[in-house]
């Protein structure tokens, strides 16, 4: 089958953009698992969640800005502040397993709660920016899919000069490259481990309000999310932040250009076997640092 | 302790016989369906409790399992036939997917296996021509055994009751056996157990393999239970539904897969007294559960037991029984 190349584009440009996405969502999720080992199973649903709060802030009056600050705030408090004290601290002790179950539950509990207590119909939501259709080299590019990738791009960049050009972002490197350590060099480490959660509050936020409009908002929207988000940050590399933006961005574009491609019918096994093709050859993930063995 | 416990199993055992004489038919149907996904989770806590290896592809043999038998017996093949084709071929894809864990660990694992619950839902989905895609697979007749037909959902249920029973009963061998400590080597210390002398190879695609027949078997006896099965059920819902039942009942104890299946079967059910928020209320208790007995059911019991031990007779240290942990 042969696409044109105006076509190549648009798909390469609404690839970048969802995959700028994810790689929100796969960044918060690797920065959970670096400082505090918890798999965050819920990682989707959290995604999901913030697009509901700025739904009822609007249906109180509040303009679309005024709501999304709204919705940021009541993630990082919720899906932050509360989500480490309740679920995660007490089990922390424990290992990676009971966690993993627990959140496994805790997306169950999240999707029946948007479900029973908003809606199961679909939400439309608003768009950042009006949707106009820009013609660059025959290419329809629309404004809004532009307008999702300088927002997300931006996050990503300002996230990577708060990790590493600030003593905040170094110390919480330190934190989870070695707590131990970091602590003794007199690092807060619990704080920089809660920090991190809020960080992920804010990523998921925005991440939910760059993809609902094209999703819509739907309480089952964290299923496919959470699981890209999770297979983003494998074939990146777990361990590092800048292997979530490169697994994210590559399944955004893979996902989009093997559905024209290819075949749509398995456009959702593609990433799951460049998955296990990096699993084997290269566990640590694409970017990411070897993780050494105990005996 | 020993007293107690075969006392237990025996009042267990009566109640798992007596029960579908007091029950209505949906009742029946339920306990039917802990009995056979106890089989499945039994399969799980020896590849994940014993030999330590995290395995989110559970579920995906179920549905290989379901899917199996259903189609053999479309194509004409006895029941029984099926049932040990369906559980053999699960032997042969578990060995297979085990290759990935001689090369990778704990959640890299997972994920390994997480892929491959998913992509067997894509094929189960896609490949209609085999599995009718999203129309499923219906009127899965229930077996005739030696002229005694289970078509009656309290005989489909003894009938399942006494494949869990021979089941159980082989794993609990197995696991009294050398292999079984095999397992609990590589769970405890892979690289101790290497350089001991144990092909950790092979035991580690065993515990694969044989983990995942259990789970085909279950399988096997999950499609005439409920005579309809598609893709959606086997998707990773279901893997994920069978590792909480392991964790909740007690990881690396025998009995834990019993406890957790009955827990995650019924309990949602007893929640519909909730109405509406029946899902809700079940997650919210499962996260209670997680936080306050993280070892499980069992193992937090254990815990207890041992703790009423040492203080009734405080000198003599703890020496033999299942090692606890992860």
């Amino acid at each position: 089958m042969r696409v044109p190349m105006a076509s190549f584009i648009q798909l390469l440009v609404s690839g970048l953009a969802t995959g700028a996405i994810y790689a929100l969502i796969a960044v918060g999720f690797t920065l959970l698992w670096q400082t505090s080992q918890t798999i965050n199973f819920a990682q989707g649903e959290f995604v999901m969640l913030p697009a509901f709060f700025i739904l009822a802030a609007m249906n109180f009056g509040a303009p679309f800005w005024l709501a999304a600050l709204v919705g940021i705030v009541l993630s990082v408090l919720v899906l932050g502040v509360v989500f480490k004290l309740i679920i995660v601290d007490p089990m922390l002790k424990h290992g990676v397993l009971p966690l993993v179950i627990s959140t496994i539950a805790l997306s169950l509990f999240l999707k029946e709660a948007a479900k029973d207590f908003y809606s199961s119909q679909a939400q439309p939501f608003p768009t950042l920016v009006p949707a106009v259709d820009l013609h660059i080299f025959d290419a329809v590019i629309s404004t809004d899919s532009l307008a999702v990738l300088a927002v997300a791009v931006a996050t990503v960049v300002a996230l990577h000069l708060l990790l590493h050009k600030t003593r905040l972002g170094r110390s919480m490197q330190a934190t989870a490259q070695n707590p131990t350590l970091a602590r003794i060099l007199g690092i807060p480490v619990r704080r920089m481990v809660l920090y991190t959660f809020l960080i992920n509050g804010v990523l998921v936020a925005i991440a939910s309000i760059l993809i609902s409009p094209i999703y819509l908002a739907k309480f089952t929207n964290g299923e496919t999310l959470g699981m890209t988000a999770f297979l983003a940050a494998i074939i990146g590399g777990f361990n590092q932040v800048r292997g979530a933006i490169l697994g994210g961005v590559i399944l955004g574009i893979l996902d989009n250009l093997s559905a024209a491609y290819i075949s749509s019918q398995y456009r959702g096994a593609f990433p799951l076997l460049i998955l296990i093709a990096v699993i084997l050859l290269r566990p640590q993930g694409l970017l990411g640092r070897i993780e050494e063995r105990t005996v | 302790m020993n007293r107690l416990g075969a006392v237990l199993i025996v009042i267990v055992a009566l109640c798992a016989v007596g029960l579908p004489f007091f029950l209505k038919p949906f009742g029946v149907y339920l306990i039917s369906m802990w009995v056979v996904l106890t089989i499945a989770a039994i399969g799980l806590n020896l590849t994940l409790g014993y030999a330590g290896q995290v395995s989110l592809a559970q579920g995906a043999f179920v549905g290989i399992g379901a899917y199996a038998a259903a189609l053999l017996m479309q194509a004409g093949w006895p029941y029984p036939a099926a049932f040990v084709s369906a559980g053999l071929l699960c032997f042969a894809v578990g060995w297979i997917l085990g290759y990935p864990a001689l090369r990778v660990q704990h959640h890299y694992l997972a994920f390994v296996t997480l892929a491959f619950t998913t992509l067997v839902f894509l094929v189960l989905r896609n490949e209609e021509w085999l599995t009718h895609g999203i129309y499923g697979i219906g009127s899965i007749a229930r077996p005739t055994l030696f002229g005694w037909s289970t078509n009656n959902p309290r005989a489909f249920y003894f009938f399942s009751l006494g494949m869990l029973t021979l089941l159980a009963a082989g794993t609990w061998w197995m696991l009294r056996s050398p292999w079984g400590r095999a397992f609990v080597a590589l769970r405890e210390n892979s690289v101790r157990a290497l350089s001991l002398g144990l092909d950790t190879r092979r035991y580690t695609l065993m515990a694969f393999a044989i983990g995942s027949m259990l789970g085909g078997l279950s399988g096997a006896l999950y499609a005439p239970l409920v005579q309809f099965i598609e893709p959606n059920s086997f998707a990773l819902g279901l893997s994920f539904n069978l590792l909480l039942m392991v964790i909740v009942g007690g990881s690396g104890k025998f009995f834990g897969p019993f406890l957790g299946a009955l827990i995650a079967v019924l309990l949602p059910e007893w929640m519909r007294i909730a109405e509406g928020y029946y899902l809700i209320t079940y997650a919210a208790l499962i996260m209670v559960m997680m936080a306050f007995c993280p070892y499980g059911v069992l193992g937090m019991v254990e815990r207890a037991l041992k703790a009423a031990a040492v203080r009734r007779d405080p000198p003599m240290p703890a020496v033999h029984g299942e090692a606890t942990g992860s």
